[in-house]
């Protein structure tokens, strides 16, 4: 369904494009804010992936001579308090947000997927119970939830990540649930049981890749609210713990403290989360667009 | 309607007792045992004394037994004792109630006046500049976080007043308390804003692509008229929704915004009691807010219904 959708806009767009680079053209002049918010996205996972590289400073490393120096050669963002580089830091906290933030959304989907088919195509009792307890887990707000799950299971990084994923077990469940209860009734998936195809086979093999369109918007708009989530856990204290640099810490431990004489402590880390927030986001909306026009605004 | 109220009422019933069972199972599975680490911070270390906290406490009992307790005390107001300040957990949570209640109020009024205009604005002239930067402003809203939005509110204080808006709770009167808490209201519900418009314009666009716009356009209707009295009236039902969203929205805000002001209301209470590992208010305080958010959605609902005579329910 998802390269049906996509060919589709081509074919309305009037695109003749045929081959990769024309239509990655194509779609960058459709859709230029979701561009802005893929490139963003591009350079926060190259900053990550080659942080050895583009830092001159370790991260961890403290050095009391420049405590809360400024902006400058060595130190491009200042220091901190500690003495420790707020652009490395910041380049090195990319991992730590990407790596939650893309790893609390899989496990979330991952989840939620395997709950939403099972009780969209199995229906039932199973069906009746697994809705409402997605109810019930719904009706926490996503950081209450999230603060909860992560001070029942003490701080580290897996614990964060378990944490955020949790609470989006339901939204994900709930979607792929109602298009899974949708494709049930096309005639495919009746053309696939007369010819006595198992039922297991048929949800993996049949109704599974029609969901693939929805899951990625859902996916991608998640995954800004895990990065927020993260960072808002680890500011309350509660989130990835030390060594580990994270945007959300950087700005509680010492930021309000020093805001007077080191603004860069507060407006770096704090760009950052929004950054990466906002690029996932304009990428979202695009995609929304993109693959499930029915929600187009 | 009577049986649609009643089996509403119901799931409301069921979905609270599913949470207070979560609560209550996940503070029981926390590594460490409360009396191990209350027995050892008070540097007692006779066995008995040990027994005796536990009985005082209550977790000597059986998990079941002590999952009663709980529900029976809140039933009848009795919230138990705080492990910190060993005072009564009610006594502890119901002075911030109203600080955090004001806050959220003031919120969501900043929100719902920024959020309608601009939604409205954006769905009448879709796809021009205008729109584009709204819709811009709103998505950058919602990736601002807010305790960030806080520190820089408190630094631009800071740098053109050299002074803190500080929160005292010696501050009377209806004026002053509304400038004190504006600020914050202001950063908590800029966020919320760009949600509200973006339901708006989407509900807006809906509307304005309905056959009875066309006829209301084709009947020789000014412009200001089909999008004020005809679209607006018919989209805003759905952004009343808006506010049962808002409700768990604006909690996820209101507990960093308390934390970066400094205002002791119980969202920032919370994550206090989280830390300092006091249950007895954690799984208050998460029941209550849990209340909340499931009563003000079930308002909403109820709201609606009455709104919007065009829905009907089934029992």
């Amino acid at each position: 369904m998802a390269g049906g959708t996509y060919q589709a806009e081509l074919n309305r767009a009037g695109a003749s494009a045929t081959g990769a680079w024309s239509q990655a053209w194509f779609l960058v002049r459709q859709y230029p804010l979701g561009a802005i918010g893929a490139l963003i996205m591009a350079v926060f996972v190259l900053a990550a992936i080659f942080a050895d590289a583009i830092t001159t400073q370790s991260p961890l490393a403290t050095n009391p001579r420049v405590s809360l120096a400024g902006p400058g050669a060595t130190y491009i963002m200042g220091a901190d308090f500690m003495g420790r580089d707020v652009y490395a830091r910041i380049v090195y906290g990319a991992r730590i947000s990407l790596a939650v933030g893309i790893g609390s959304t899989f496990l979330g989907c991952l989840f939620g997927v395997a709950i939403g088919l099972a009780s969209g195509y199995l229906g039932g009792w199973f069906d009746l119970i697994v809705q409402r307890l997605m109810d019930i887990m719904q009706a926490l707000p996503l950081l209450v939830l999230a603060l909860v799950f992560s001070a029942a299971m003490g701080p580290s990084l897996q614990n964060t990540i378990i944490a955020i994923a949790i609470p989006l077990v339901p939204s994900v469940a709930r979607v792929i649930r109602s298009n899974t209860l949708a494709l049930r009734e096309l005639a495919f998936v009746e053309a696939a049981q007369a010819t006595g195809m198992s039922e297991w086979r048929l949800a993996i093999r049949h109704i599974l890749p029609n969901t693939i369109a929805p899951l990625i918007v859902l996916a991608t708009a998640q995954l800004g609210s895990t990065i927020l989530t993260e960072a808002s856990l680890s500011f309350l204290g509660l989130g990835v713990p030390e060594p580990h640099p994270s945007w959300g810490r950087m700005l509680s431990e010492s930021a309000a403290e020093y805001m007077r004489r080191a603004p860069w402590l507060v407006i770096f880390p704090g760009l950052a989360i929004s950054l990466a927030v906002f690029g996932t986001n304009l990428l979202g909306d695009a995609l929304r667009d993109l693959l499930d026009p029915r929600q187009r605004g | 309607m009577g049986a649609y109220l009643v089996r509403r009422f119901g799931l409301m019933l069921l979905t609270l007792f599913g949470i207070s069972v979560i609560i209550f199972t996940l503070l029981r599975i926390v590594p460490g045992n409360i009396v191990d680490i209350l027995f050892d911070s008070a540097g007692m270390v006779d066995p008995a004394e040990k027994q005796r906290i536990a009985r005082e406490l209550g977790l000597d009992l059986s998990l079941p037994q002590q999952y009663v307790a709980w529900i029976s005390g809140i039933l009848r107001g009795d919230l138990g004792y705080s492990y910190v300040s060993e005072k009564p957990a009610l006594e502890e949570i119901a002075p911030r109630i109203p600080i955090t209640a004001k806050l959220a109020v003031l919120a969501l009024v900043f929100s719902v006046l920024i959020g309608v205009p601009l939604g409205v604005i954006s769905a009448v002239r879709q796809n021009t500049l205008t729109d584009y930067a709204l819709r811009v402003l709103s998505l950058s809203g919602l990736s601002l976080p807010s305790f960030w939005l806080g520190l820089l509110v408190l630094m631009a204080f800071v740098s053109w007043f050299d002074t803190l808006p500080i929160y005292s709770d010696r501050i009377t009167g209806f004026w002053a308390q509304l400038a004190l808490f504006s600020v914050p209201a202001a950063a908590v519900g800029f966020r919320s804003s760009a949600l509200v418009m973006r339901l708006t314009r989407s509900s807006m666009l809906e509307v304005l692509r309905q056959d009875y716009i066309r006829t209301a356009r084709a009947k020789g209707a000014t412009r200001q008229s089909v999008n004020y009295r005809h679209a607006l009236r018919n989209a805003l039902l759905p952004v009343v929704t808006v506010i049962g969203i808002e409700a768990a929205f604006l909690i996820g805000g209101l507990i960093v915004t308390e934390t970066v002001f400094n205002i002791p209301g119980v969202a920032r209470f919370l994550v206090e009691a989280i830390r300092a590992r006091d249950y007895p208010i954690v799984q208050n305080l998460v029941m209550l807010i849990a209340v909340v958010v499931v009563v003000v959605n079930f308002v909403v609902d109820m709201l609606y219904a009455v709104l919007d005579p065009r829905i009907k329910y089934g029992g």
